[in-house]
């Protein structure tokens, strides 16, 4: 159905100085009727071939492609995208991005009037796809209302209404919740058993897909050949790779699991040799969640006192340490146990809907709290009212002993930072040394102590790169080097992980531990199961913006269906979190 | 007998009774509590009324309860009943009112506006479009538009009023209210004035004429609170497609470049800068134009991706044909209008502009094969349609035949000042412009949930 015959793809000047090729000698045979997934780190291409698929690479992004890339027996290079329109269906990473008209119904249709499908034949399909989908109920809706799932579902339902024989999807689970992304993954494998509609996809959170996959094609580095197989051989071999194939190759299972129901059958002798054992907690320091006793409403401390504080000097270690309980909340002595965040009987209203419903928070100092639920539950508007973003309207908040929605932003950011889900949101300057001077300038502190935290964070990266021009995880690491600068006692991040391969997130895992060894409380909205099992003491479930779940990580993640990580569900009794816990244990 | 108790969807059968049986039996509700047994009506058929979710969209029209109101349930049976099955069934794609019709009910109260001062009268066209604005606009985001123009309105009659306090005007009065150090300007100047005398007939003849102004605004406001831009520009012959989705995009592009202000501007707060001042919309112009550009360009590849400006083989005659139409056609509309504009030459005028018509009008036609594209469920111009475009209508008649008959009530006098007095017949038949607050399909009560958070919305 697909093929890719010798195909490289240059960027840039043909004429002018040798590029290194983003794609080098991709041979590739994409057979009717499969799912395959396309695998790798970032940055090796994954989106460039899935581009030239649609024909986008190189119609629309320019660059030189070599080889021959042909669809349904269509040659890329003398078709353009919208002649290849009946036949390939692409969603891209971001669905916004890909909508053309406002509501889901004219959506839905926009690519059978763009075809000239009879409207009998539109107005038809429309209805199925509808029913397929799940989306009846929200056919007349806008669809800047939507959640992210449900945006998703409307992308992927879009490029289905003209019948496409291939489907071409760019992660299309990473922005989702679990559950949402289960909803998306089962209508895809619909498509490819009732319909045989042939699907590739890249997709990072292999733990979600792999599964599914009837073919992996895993490209290992830039430039590099392909591997191509089925899924469990790819898998043995491959640099990324879900929990469940670490867990299986850390037993020496062979075939690889690739589901937990593989995975549980086999381990029945392994949850054996772990059973005198007990995982030690997700990140050395046993903090225990301080949690007030009573919302008892403390008393709003004056907001105007700065606090006299060391600053730091260049030294990494001083720089990242956080500045001493006693500066954390000294206006608050009637808040218990020193939390360094305080939500008490939290309300928050947007016009008539309620976003967030007496919601009780306490973080303490060196604690991880991993905020969950769906797309839309509420979290992102807890993280922008514990940063004064949106005023609170019930209940009260206050952070470092300030109510954040009334302290000055100078103020603010030496006591709460916020990495937002976009990182680029908080980076203005055309170079990273710019970006420093600006954050050392911004917080007050001596010059040069951003760069050493970009140092430390982000090794080897030049002084004068774009911040466009860096991948997603070094931008996301820029943006939290430039939130600390001005050492906040409480970081706080929205969806950190996503974009994000295994090493990539293995690094963040790495600073966000040590950030909370020395400390610092952290509090991440994610949907990301395995990053909350790996990293969080303690778990805060919201749904409709109400708390309906805050523990131990353990306790509230085992049990759950959606939420418990793979190695939590293969070992199930057992409360084995993360496959490092299980290493260390054997 | 058991009384008519018609509460929206209340009866278990309610929002998806099924349609088309007869009247008589329609007419009837169960009422919880059976009344005594005086009944004349028939009791055989305690069948479902509201038929409140219509396949009936173009078959009734009259006035009703405004929608959501319960029927009292004290009323006589017929009544009742019959106000049951005569309220506007809800809005929905099948049964929705051409955008086109609400233009035009909105340039057939501009027309009537537009032939009177009368403060009361105008007062009265403003009052009806909000109602019928308030009664029947979506919570879409043009729907807020209503409010803007208002605001655009007072506007306009305060720069009015003050430029005609400072430059004068030709009204004559004798009511000086003050007197302007008059700026002396030389004689090249003369038909100008700047400063000097502000007569009170002078301030009221501005007063008068801005407020027609901003009602003409208010009129197009409401159109625009109550139609869909994009349904509207469905309408569009074929050929003229591409040109509406520019726009179309470019229309919601706006929102979204709003939106990405906002979001930055909150993101400035993270690294610690205040979020207002000028150099803060320096320093986010730039990420802002970047993302609106990195947007436009994701926007186009998907659309080409999806099909967007396929072109159908059209045989070269054709092409030929439409060249020479749509050019001739236009330039006949040129000379056309030349010719009924200048001084001599109104005969000719006026067929050349016609045929110019004509031809440019084939000349889309003939464009449109060209573009293999087909219509999704366009909007059907049907009797609600008709008749809410008829009210408006019937209001611009209504004022210019009333504007033949009695000019003076229209126009009240500003020299001598007169207290205005409502004219009963033309205040009237401004009411008519109500109509569609009763007739239009009503929007649902409630969407659902807004987009959630500000902060992460652009990602999801």
């Amino acid at each position: 159905m697909i093929r890719f015959e010798n195909v490289s793809v240059v960027y840039g000047d043909s004429d002018g100085e040798a590029r290194t090729p983003v794609l080098d000698g991709i041979d590739l045979t994409v057979p009717e009727g499969e799912l395959v997934l396309l695998v790798g780190p970032s940055g090796v291409g994954k989106s460039t071939l899935l581009g030239a698929v649609s024909g986008l690479v190189p119609h629309f992004t320019g660059g030189t492609l070599r080889g021959r890339v042909t669809v349904d027996g269509r040659d890329t290079r003398t078709h353009r995208p919208r002649e290849l329109a009946d036949v390939v269906g692409t969603v891209g990473q971001d669905p916004i991005a890909h909508f053309v008209t406002d509501t889901v119904e004219d959506e839905l249709a926009y690519g059978m009037e763009s075809l000239g499908l009879a409207p009998e034949v539109m107005r038809r399909r429309v209805e199925e796809t509808l029913d397929l989908l799940g989306l009846a109920e929200l056919r007349d809706r806008p669809i800047a209302t939507l959640s992210g799932g449900q945006r998703q579902r409307v992308a992927i339902g879009s490029v289905l209404t003209p019948h496409p024989r291939v489907l071409v999807l760019d992660e299309p689970t990473s922005a989702l919740d679990p559950a949402a992304a289960e909803e998306v993954l089962a209508v895809l494998q619909r498509l490819v058993h009732d319909l045989g509609t042939t699907v590739l996809m890249a997709e990072h959170r292999l733990e979600r897909v792999v599964q599914y996959a009837d073919q992996v094609v895993l490209l290992p580095a830039p430039g590099e050949a392909p591997v191509t197989g089925a899924p469990a051989e790819v898998m043995a071999l491959s640099p990324v790779h879900p929990p469940v194939v670490a867990l299986g190759r850390l037993a020496g299972w062979s075939p690889l699991p690739l589901s937990v129901r593989d995975a549980r059958r086999r381990a029945a002798e392994l949850r054996d040799r772990l059973s005198g054992a007990a995982p030690f907690p997700p990140s050395g320091a046993p903090s225990p969640a301080v949690r007030p006793p009573a919302p008892t409403r403390t008393p709003a401390p004056a907001p105007d006192v700065p606090e006299a504080r060391p600053r730091p000097s260049g030294v990494l270690g001083r720089l990242l340490r956080r500045r001493g309980g006693a500066a954390v909340a000294p206006h608050g002595p009637a808040s218990p146990g020193a939390a360094v965040a305080q939500a008490v009987g939290l309300g928050v209203r947007r016009g008539r809907i309620e976003a967030l419903r007496g919601v009780d928070l306490a973080v303490a100092p060196g604690e991880t709290v991993a905020l969950m639920g769906r797309n839309g539950a509420g979290k992102s508007t807890l993280l922008a009212t514990l940063v004064g973003m949106i005023e609170p309207t019930s209940g009260s908040v206050a952070v470092g002993g300030r109510i954040p929605h009334r302290t000055g932003p100078r103020e603010l950011i030496r006591q709460v930072g916020l990495v937002p889900q976009e990182p680029r949101d908080l980076l203005y300057a055309d170079t990273v040394a710019a970006e420093c001077a600006a954050a050392d300038a911004d917080a007050g502190v001596a010059p040069g102590a951003c760069r050493a935290l970009v140092g430390a964070l982000l090794p080897g990266v030049p002084d004068d790169a774009h911040p466009r021009d860096l991948s997603e995880g070094q931008r996301l690491a820029l943006a939290l080097a430039v939130v600390l600068t001005a050492g906040p006692p409480l970081l706080l991040l929205d969806e950190p992980t996503r974009g994000l391969d295994y090493a990539a997130k293995a690094r963040l895992v790495g600073v966000l531990k040590g950030l909370a060894a020395e400390g610092h409380a952290i509090v991440l909205a994610t949907h990301d199961v395995e990053l909350a099992a790996e990293l969080a003491h303690r778990v805060v479930i919201l749904a409709d913006g109400e708390v309906v779940a805050d523990g131990p990580t353990p306790e509230v993640v085992v049990s759950s269906p959606a939420f418990a990580p793979q190695t939590a569900k293969i070992l199930a009794p057992q409360p084995w979190l993360t496959v490092a816990q299980v290493r260390e244990a054997l | 007998m058991s009384r008519a108790h018609a509460h929206r969807g209340g009866s278990p059968y309610g929002p998806n009774a099924p349609d088309g049986r007869p009247a008589s039996a329609k007419r009837y509700a169960s009422s919880p509590v059976p009344e005594p047994p005086n009944a004349t009506a028939p009791t055989g058929s305690s069948a479902p009324t509201a038929a409140d979710r219509g396949h009936d969209a173009d078959g009734l029209s009259g006035l009703s309860a405004r929608t959501g109101a319960p029927v009292r349930t004290g009323a006589p049976v017929r009544t009742g009943a019959w106000r049951a099955r005569l309220r506007a069934p809800v809005a929905d794609r099948a049964n929705a009112l051409h955008a086109g019709a609400w233009w035009l009910w909105a340039v057939g109260l501009a027309v009537g506006a537009s032939r009177t001062t009368n403060p009361l009268l105008l007062a009265l066209i403003v009052a009806v479009a909000g109602y019928v604005v308030a009664a029947r606009r979506t919570d879409a985001p043009w729907a807020r538009s209503y409010g803007a123009f208002v605001k655009l309105g007072l506007v306009v009659i305060a720069v009015r009023v003050l430029f005609s306090a400072v430059l004068g005007s030709p009204i004559p009065g004798t009511h000086v209210l003050l007197t302007l150090p008059e700026a002396p300007l030389p004689d090249w100047a003369k038909g100008i004035r700047i400063g000097g005398r502000i007569t009170g007939e002078q301030l009221l003849f501005a007063l008068y004429d801005g407020v027609k102004i901003a009602t003409l605004l208010i009129c197009v406001g409401a159109a625009n609170a109550l139609a869909n831009p994009a349904r509207l520009l469905k309408s569009l012959p074929g050929a003229l497609y591409e040109a509406g989705v520019a726009v179309v995009v470019a229309m919601t592009f706006a929102p979204n470049l709003v939106a990405d202000v906002v979001r930055l501007r909150t993101a400035r707060r993270l690294r610690g800068r205040p979020a207002g001042g000028v150099r803060a919309i320096g320093q986010i112009g730039l990420p802002v134009l970047e993302g609106a550009l990195e947007r436009s360009v994701a926007l186009a590849a998907s659309m080409d991706a999806r099909g967007y400006g396929r072109t159908a083989e059209v045989p070269p005659a054709v092409r030929r044909a439409t060249h020479a139409l749509t050019l001739g056609g236009l330039l006949g509309v040129c000379a056309g209008s030349y010719g009924l504009l200048a001084a001599t030459g109104a005969s000719y005028g006026l067929p050349l502009m016609a045929a110019g018509l004509l031809a440019a009008l084939a000349g889309l036609r003939l464009g449109g094969l060209r573009s293999p594209r087909t219509r999704y469920r366009p909007d059907r111009f049907g009797l609600r349609s008709w008749l809410v475009a008829a009210s408006g209508a019937a209001v611009a008649a209504a004022l210019v035949w009333a504007r033949a008959v009695d000019p003076v009530a229209l126009h009240p006098g500003v020299v001598p000042p007169v207290a205005p007095a409502l004219p009963l017949w033309p205040a009237a038949a401004v009411l008519i412009g109500l109509l569609p607050a009763f007739i239009a399909p009503a929007p649902m009560p409630a969407a659902g949930p807004a987009p959630v958070s500000s902060v992460k919305e652009p990602n999801q």
